[in-house]
Order: C-alpha cells, then structure tokens, then sequence
C-alpha cells in the first residue's frame, strides 16, 4: 500500500525559500502570484494492508521524524484517498 | 572533568571542539575529551557532552534530524534528562532542537545563503555553566558558518524563554547593539544561542571553537571552555 505525506511550514513560519519562488516566477513574468509556500513529499510503500491502520502507522512516523512538529504540518494521503490534515 | 565529543557521520568540527576543550581541561590537570561514535549505545561517565558542528547524515530530510534518533542520542538524551550539561554547536545545536532537548527549530537563513563570517554577540547572562567566565551584556567575536541557523519559536514559547532568562546570545553590532543588521539569518529576537529549562543545555549556531587560539585570530570562544571546564572541576 502507498502512502504520501505532504509536510509544509505552518502557517505564520516565515519560508525564505517559497518567498524567493515567488519573486523568481514575478521577475519570469507570472503575474499575479501573491503567495508560494514550498514543502515537502515523502512517498512510503507499505506491508500493510488495511488503510485506518495504514494512517495511524504514517501519522506515529510523522511526529516522530517525517515532520518537525514545532514549525512543520503534515497532510497524509493512503493510496489515493483524499489527503487528511491534523 | 570528564568530557566526550559525539561524533556523527558528517561531523566535520569535533576534532576541532576537542582541541579547544582539552587545552582547557588540561589547564585544570585533566585528560582530553573522549570520542564517541554515532553508533554507540552506551558510554563512559561523562561530566559533559558536546554535539559538534558539521553536516550529520549530509543534511537529509531536515538538519539534525536524523542525528537526533542515532543510537548514541537515546544516551545523551536520557543522560541531559538527569542533568548532565550538554552544549551543541551549530549542527550539533539543531540536533537539540530536533531532539527535543532544546525548544524552537532552526530554519533556512533569511537571505538563503550559507554564512561564513565572524559576527559579534551579546553575552545575555553569566549565571550559567556556560557563560560563568563571561560578564552579562559582554559583546564577543565568534565566527558563523551555517545555511539553517535561523532560530523560530512560537511567540508564547519565546515569551517564556525571555521570562526564564532561557536566551544565552544575541546576534549585535560591535558596540553590542541588539540592530536588525547584527542579524545575520533572520532569527527572531536575534537569537544565536539558547538554554533549556534548567540551563544544563546550551545550543549556539556560532563556533568557539574556531575562535580559542590567538593563532586562530581570537580568543573570545576560550572563555566558555575556561568557564565550563572551571565550573565541572
């Protein structure tokens, strides 16, 4: 089973590099671009098979290492379900 | 005193933190830090450890990160929950950060660029393992050398960090003035080195190592070897 997590700055983290992206598609002439926060995938191939406990597993890796919880969110995705924050 | 330097895959200033720390040992009749690898349960008693600076595990996934779980930090860890003193420096403070031994995270410097340079600090207190060879509101030239030493906390989590006294330097002019210049990556409060709760852990992104030889071109770093080794003794 697949599992995809997005991990992305919590809001109110200033991100240096999303702010440069944005600046970069400006001078590239893509107007309009207000804002860019950039993050992270971590694509997983699982043993389990059951989703719910699939998500619980990802979720335990996720504050343990995948996400620095203090500035770090994360979304998990379980073979093409609809990402779910926390 | 006894001291060990824990050393990572990566870790590319233990050798030089071991130099400047045995030199202030042995002032005091001691022996040299021991090394200690990264894959290493346990250890000999030790009365402080050191994580150096450098790149542990190439930077992977976040700074320090992966450092943080290496089988030898389940020891530091458990050890700095007892009240063994602990300094990390630059890599070695964002292993803290990670394993939660010290608050706050460290983040991409402001302006995107690694920086190298020396860069002036603000002694904020003497009263800790530490600093006790400094004077509070000292300024000091240590160099700088790193691409994430920008330091965030949440605004609550700060506010309780200035109350307990928790902010160990600050980025400031010359003149030790607190300026938004003197900052060098964008952390907030100007913050370059903090304490945990009990000040037994210190976590600094400049390197006093680099600066504790007058051949080196200063000697401001000695002073917190001088005062950690005199304080341990």
């Amino acid at each position: 089973m697949k599992a995809r997590v997005y991990v992305t700055l919590k809001p109110g983290v200033l991100d240096p590099q999303g702010k440069a992206i944005r600046k970069a598609l400006t001078s590239l002439g893509f107007d309009g671009v207000e804002g860019v926060r950039q993050g992270k995938l971590i694509e997983l191939e699982l043993a389990e098979t059951d989703p719910a406990r699939a998500r619980a597993a990802v979720k335990a890796m996720c504050e343990k290492l995948l996400a620095n919880t203090v500035i770090e969110t994360y979304a998990i995705e379980i073979d093409g379900q609809d990402a779910q924050g926390v | 005193m006894k001291a060990a330097v824990i050393v990572f895959p990566g870790s590319n200033c233990d050798r030089d933190v071991q130099v400047a720390l045995a030199r202030a040992m042995r002032a005091r009749g001691g022996g040299a830090p021991i090394m200690v690898w990264h894959k290493e349960v346990d250890f000999a008693p030790v009365d402080l450890i050191v994580l150096p600076g450098g790149f542990s595990y190439g930077d992977y996934l976040r700074c320090g990160a992966m450092a943080a779980h290496s089988p030898v930090m389940k020891e530091v860890v458990r050890r700095a929950r007892r009240g063994v003193p602990v300094l990390g420096i630059c890599n070695g403070f964002q292993i803290l950060t990670e394993a939660g031994l010290l608050p706050g995270a460290l983040i991409r410097n402001a302006n995107l660029k690694f920086i190298c340079k020396d860069v002036y600090l603000r002694v904020e207190t003497f009263q800790s393992l530490f600093t006790c060879a400094y004077t509070a509101g000292q300024t000091i030239r240590i160099p700088v050398a790193h691409h994430d030493g920008n330091y965030v906390a949440a605004e609550d989590q700060l506010a309780r960090m200035e109350e307990r006294g928790q902010i160990a330097f600050r980025y400031c002019t010359a003149e030790g003035v607190l300026a938004p210049e003197a900052n060098p990556n964008g952390s907030m409060g100007n913050i370059a080195g903090v304490f945990n709760e009990t000040k037994t852990v210190l976590g600094m992104m400049p390197h006093p190592e680099r600066l504790a030889d007058a051949m080196l071109g200063g000697r401001d770093g000695a002073a917190l070897f001088d005062g950690l080794v005199e304080a341990l003794s």
